[in-house]
């Protein structure tokens, strides 16, 4: 996805790695394996350090979890983004969906047709957004008001997954908060 | 706003795209269960018997009982499979009813159906099926397989059928990479695989959905030397619970598979983990007890 937008790509599972990045996205995946491997391999203070740097951070599913100061049960994060967040919160995969999202902040984004289109968003097993502090800017919702999206200064959370997606633009905005 | 959309194609190999680099094991009770996930499983499979003791024990060896199940799903918070017998599509109703997150359709177990699988596409849950090459995996995907995970030879600790497999999947993925279009129609005929599919997988350079190993895995080099043969993550069956102390080889293993062109990680992980399982070597066991040659 990345290659798509003219962005070299690299995967980092080592604190030495985050050197010479000019951002970093942290993926779905399985939150209480991230936590473990983070603490182990003490990788918690050198991504506290880099979200610090003011360079662009952006937490997908398990990545926004990661973010997050609270998610209401005793796992390891990196408590920098002010959101309270609730894991597998929709159910079990029998309950993961798609959905046609609206999200303001995408209109300005060319997407190829030169007018606004919704985002196709992936729900898998994923959390969402309880509760945001101050500063803290939400960017999508569902119908019902749950928040499935927010942005803290360079940090940047969705429940959804757009690397499993062919559109861009969330990347696109995501690379637009390193300016 | 449009309608949310369950059970499609999307969120089932999205889900298996958020096991990658991950270890799933073999668990029998809750307690199993919670040592799996501390130790940084990506998740678990819940069944009645590890392989090694359906392979001692023999007998028909079906899906868990429910209450086991539903006991694993309440101990853990992560991804929870189960394992069905192949073509047992009742099985498998029961174990979407239960609200398991994947469905394994398992050799492991004994066949409900010698000649036909389970139509996958029936279900919203999705499925992971084994293969041995690249004609199984694909007509398993065809079937609706949302992840493919290589047997390997469940319950030995032998990694050797993991490796054949592995290599005979990617292998015969490089072969038709270097095809030209006309002739994977042959091929397809050839691997009885579907056409489409066989000219996706050339396209990409590999399966179209996310491919795991299995059957064999004991050690942490067990693990990393599949992920250097290129799988996207690794099935832990007796390996775990059959060696002496489960919690620090569990650790590990995750570890190792994480880390897994990292030698030096691997050394050090792998010190002082005490007794793997003991083992049963492929080559001595008789040909009618193998248990990857099931599966059509």
């Amino acid at each position: 996805m990345l290659k798509r937008i003219g962005v070299d790509a690299v995967e980092i599972r080592k604190a030495e790695q985050l050197a010479g990045l000019d951002g970093l996205i942290m993926p779905g995946g399985e939150s209480t394996t991230f936590a473990k491997l983070a603490v182990e391999f003490k990788l918690l203070e050198p991504l506290r350090a880099f979200c610090k740097s003011g360079k662009p951070v952006w937490g997908t599913c398990a990545g926004m979890i990661f973010l997050a100061k609270d998610i209401g049960r005793a796992q390891p994060t990196l408590e920098l983004m002010d959101v309270k967040v609730k894991r597998n919160a929709f159910g079990r995969q029998v309950d993961s969906f798609e959905i046609d999202l609206d999200i303001p902040a995408l209109n300005a984004i060319e997407n190829g047709s030169g007018k606004p289109a919704p985002f196709h968003a992936i729900f898998i097993r994923a959390p969402l957004i309880e509760s945001v502090g101050k500063g803290v800017e939400v960017l999508a919702k569902l119908d019902d008001g749950t928040i499935i999206a927010a942005r803290q200064g360079n940090l940047l959370a969705t429940s959804f997954h757009p690397e499993l997606t062919r559109d861009v633009r969330m990347h696109r905005y995501f690379l637009g908060l390193a300016k | 706003m449009a309608e949310k959309q369950i059970g499609t194609w999307a969120v089932k190999v999205g889900l298996a795209q958020m096991l990658k680099g991950g270890v799933i094991m073999d668990v029998t009770n809750a307690e199993q269960a919670k040592i799996a996930e501390d130790a940084g499983a990506c998740a678990v499979m819940a069944l009645e018997r590890v392989p090694a003791d359906i392979r001692r024990e023999g007998g028909v060896a079906r899906m868990a009982d429910p209450t086991k199940i539903s006991e694993i799903m309440e101990a853990v918070s992560i991804p929870v499979m189960a394992k069905a017998r192949i073509g047992h599509f009742v099985e498998a109703q029961v174990l979407e009813a239960l609200g398991v997150d994947y469905i394994d359709e398992s050799e492991v177990l004994t066949p409900a159906d010698e000649e036909n699988h389970i139509n996958k596409n029936d279900f919203n849950v999705p499925f992971v099926c084994g293969c041995r090459n690249l004609g199984e995996a694909l007509r398993r995907i065809g079937e609706g397989a949302a992840m493919i995970r290589t047997k390997g030879e469940a319950g030995t600790g032998d990694i050797v059928e993991a490796v054949r497999h592995a290599r005979a999947v990617f292998g015969e993925i490089r072969r038709i990479q270097n095809m030209r279009p006309e002739e994977l129609m042959h091929v397809a005929k050839e691997l009885g695989a579907p056409y489409e599919l066989l000219k996706e997988t050339a396209e990409l350079g590999r399966l179209p959905v996310v491919n795991f190993a299995a059957g064999g895995i004991a050690t942490p080099a067990d693990a990393a030397l599949m992920m250097q043969l290129g799988v996207d993550g690794v099935f832990v069956g007796s390996g775990i619970f059959k060696s002496a102390d489960p919690a620090p080889r569990a650790k590990a293993i995750v570890e190792a598979t994480t880390h897994f062109n990292d030698p030096d990680i691997i050394a050090r992980v792998s010190r002082g983990l005490g007794i793997p399982m003991a083992g049963l070597a492929v080559k001595q066991i008789p040909e009618k007890e193998l248990l990857a040659v099931r599966g059509w």
